[in-house]
């Protein structure tokens, strides 16, 4: 018998209707796909985007030149120059990334220990030249400014893992 | 009767070709459509990671790992990572061990996923690959949930992982589970029995047992060839040995007989989650020793001590005991195994990858011949290659 149930089974097609059906029965199920500039998934509060170089709430600059996001990085993607300001503190008078090389690790964000430079949420800074992606400075800073909100509350919500 | 010479005719198979996984450049001497001769060309995607990693602290060569093979990528840093525990003597806690099976889970069922759906692809099945994908698109986001990077997640970490579980992720895998199980089916009704796929596959590429054995497979690979190997029973590490699952194990070590045990593999692999997430038990995930771990971000700003440990740990880097170690974990692909010297500096001396993949390349040759050329695609699709750890 299982031989004739196995001819039966190939001259009436059974597996290629049976696939045949469930595709079918997917077209009616609800779209799964995203129409994405518009429509966009989730991201956790540890999504590691684009960098930003955050300030005080009083408009100081967090970074202390340390180095430890330069010495870390492992694509060595992070330039840093320092020297002590007028007021005595010792400031940055260059913090570049190079957004070609970054490897989005992370690492940058883990070892800075006053929550300065931080990956942020935004992925969406794709452009058309290399130089562009050369950040500086001040395209750092800029980013931190835009995106302090965001950024604040991720880092709030992942305190406790940290 | 005048004597003609018949020459073969050679063929280039990629390195641009979509069925060749990569940049596989393979040369195929055909007779016909009868392939005489294969001969794979490797090294196009060279970027000197081993040395790399020589020139590395310990820490830093993490993210190297994710980018070997990109479709397994914290089963890799597993290797590595364990590796280093090893020559340090340090043990993680039991809940860090837990989430690390979890991942390495459900890494082994991102990288079958991609196999299975892209070598049906490859034999004219598209819909399987876009379904796949959808479920692979929810296991990404369990690795960002996690990591913050959809794949190279940089996660795993000496004596721990990165940082803990986020709230309700566990329930939520826990939900993907109970979902994916019903796929599964759904996806085994499109290929399984399928006339056109087992035409395909059935008796195409067979290895035998000795065969496998003697160039050195593993994984899938060698379990479709009918021998029971698998590391997670045969060595057991971190928490694998407390939890109950099945090795399948093919026969007849075709095309058809290892995508079965993929397929099944897959199955296994959900078993385990669910027993992960039911044993996952409370604690830290990472070892207290500040000497290895850094200190949490809060006991960093506010003590001395801690701030030293973490500046001492994000330049110098730990320092591993002088010594060698192999160490070789189950990667989806097969045995993945990281070899170490360490002259008890903050570098590793030398660090070689066992790349399963590489291995399995070198029987394409055998494989292929005599075969078609249409069969050489299901033959490249049923090895599960990817260049990144081939070429390392």
């Amino acid at each position: 018998m299982p031989t004739l149930d196995r001819i039966a089974r190939t001259v009436l097609w059974q597996e290629l209707v049976k696939g045949f059906a469930l595709t079918f029965r997917y077209m009616f199920r609800p779209k799964v796909t995203l129409n994405y500039p518009y429509e966009k998934g989730p991201l956790s509060p540890r999504f590691r985007g684009e960098h930003a170089l955050r300030r005080y709430p009083n408009g100081e600059e967090r970074c202390i030149a340390c180095k430890l996001c330069e010495a870390i990085c492992p694509a060595q993607a992070i330039t840093i120059e320092a020297e002590r300001r007028a007021d005595g503190s010792r400031r940055t008078t260059r913090y570049d990334i190079d957004m070609t090389k970054c490897i989005y690790c992370g690492f940058c964000e883990e070892a800075c220990p006053v929550d300065a430079i931080v990956e942020g949420p935004n992925m969406e800074f794709a452009a058309e030249t290399r130089e562009e992606l050369f950040y500086t400075k001040e395209k750092l800073l800029e980013n931190g400014e835009r995106w302090e909100a965001e950024i604040a509350a991720r880092l709030e919500m992942d305190a406790p893992y940290r | 009767m005048s004597e003609r010479e018949i020459r073969t005719f050679s063929v280039n198979f990629g390195p641009q070709h979509p069925a060749a996984h990569g940049v596989l450049r393979l040369v195929l001497e055909m007779d016909g459509e009868v392939v005489e001769r294969a001969d794979p060309h490797i090294g196009l995607l060279h970027r000197g990671t081993e040395k790399l990693i020589e020139y590395r602290p310990y820490l830093q060569n993490i993210p190297y790992f994710d980018r070997l093979d990109y479709v397994s990528m914290m089963c890799q840093e597993h290797s590595y990572v364990l590796a280093v525990e090893k020559l340090l003597g340090i043990t993680p806690p039991p809940r860090a061990q837990y989430i690390r099976v979890l991942f390495c889970e459900i890494t082994r069922i991102l990288n079958h996923l991609l196999n299975i759906t892209t070598m049906a692809l490859d034999i004219g099945a598209m819909t399987p690959l876009l379904w796949g994908f959808e479920q692979r698109e929810k296991l990404m986001e369990f690795y960002e949930e996690v990591s913050g990077a959809r794949m190279h997640a940089n996660y795993f970490r000496f004596g721990g992982v990165n940082r803990d579980l986020p709230p309700g992720l566990e329930a939520r895998i826990a939900e993907w589970c109970d979902q994916f199980e019903p796929f599964m089916d759904d996806l085994e009704t499109l290929l399984t029995e399928n006339r056109i796929f087992k035409q395909r596959t059935v008796d195409i590429g067979v290895v035998t047992a000795e065969q496998a054995l003697a160039w050195g497979f593993s994984g899938p690979m060698l379990r479709a060839s009918g021998i029971a190997w698998d590391l997670r029973k045969a060595q057991p590490y971190e928490v694998y040995e407390e939890l109950d699952f099945d090795i399948p194990v093919g026969r007849h070590g075709d095309c058809y007989d290892r995508y079965l045990v993929r397929m099944q593999e897959m199955r296994e692999s959900v078993r385990i989650i669910r027993q992960c997430l039911e044993r996952m038990p409370e604690g830290p995930v990472r070892v207290p020793n500040h000497k290895v771990t850094p200190p949490s971000r809060h006991e960093m700003k506010r003590s001395m001590e801690a701030l030293i440990h973490h500046f001492k740990l994000y330049t110098e880097g730990i320092h591993v005991p002088k010594g060698e170690v192999y160490v070789a974990t189950e990667n989806p692909k097969g045995e993945f195994g990281v070899y170490l010297v360490s002259d008890g500096t903050n570098r590793p001396y030398r660090c070689k990858i066992r790349s399963p993949g590489y291995v399995h390349l070198q029987a394409l040759d055998m494989m292929c011949r005599g075969h078609q050329l249409a069969d050489t695609v299901a033959i490249i699709g049923s090895l599960d290659i990817v260049f990144g750890e081939i070429d390392r």
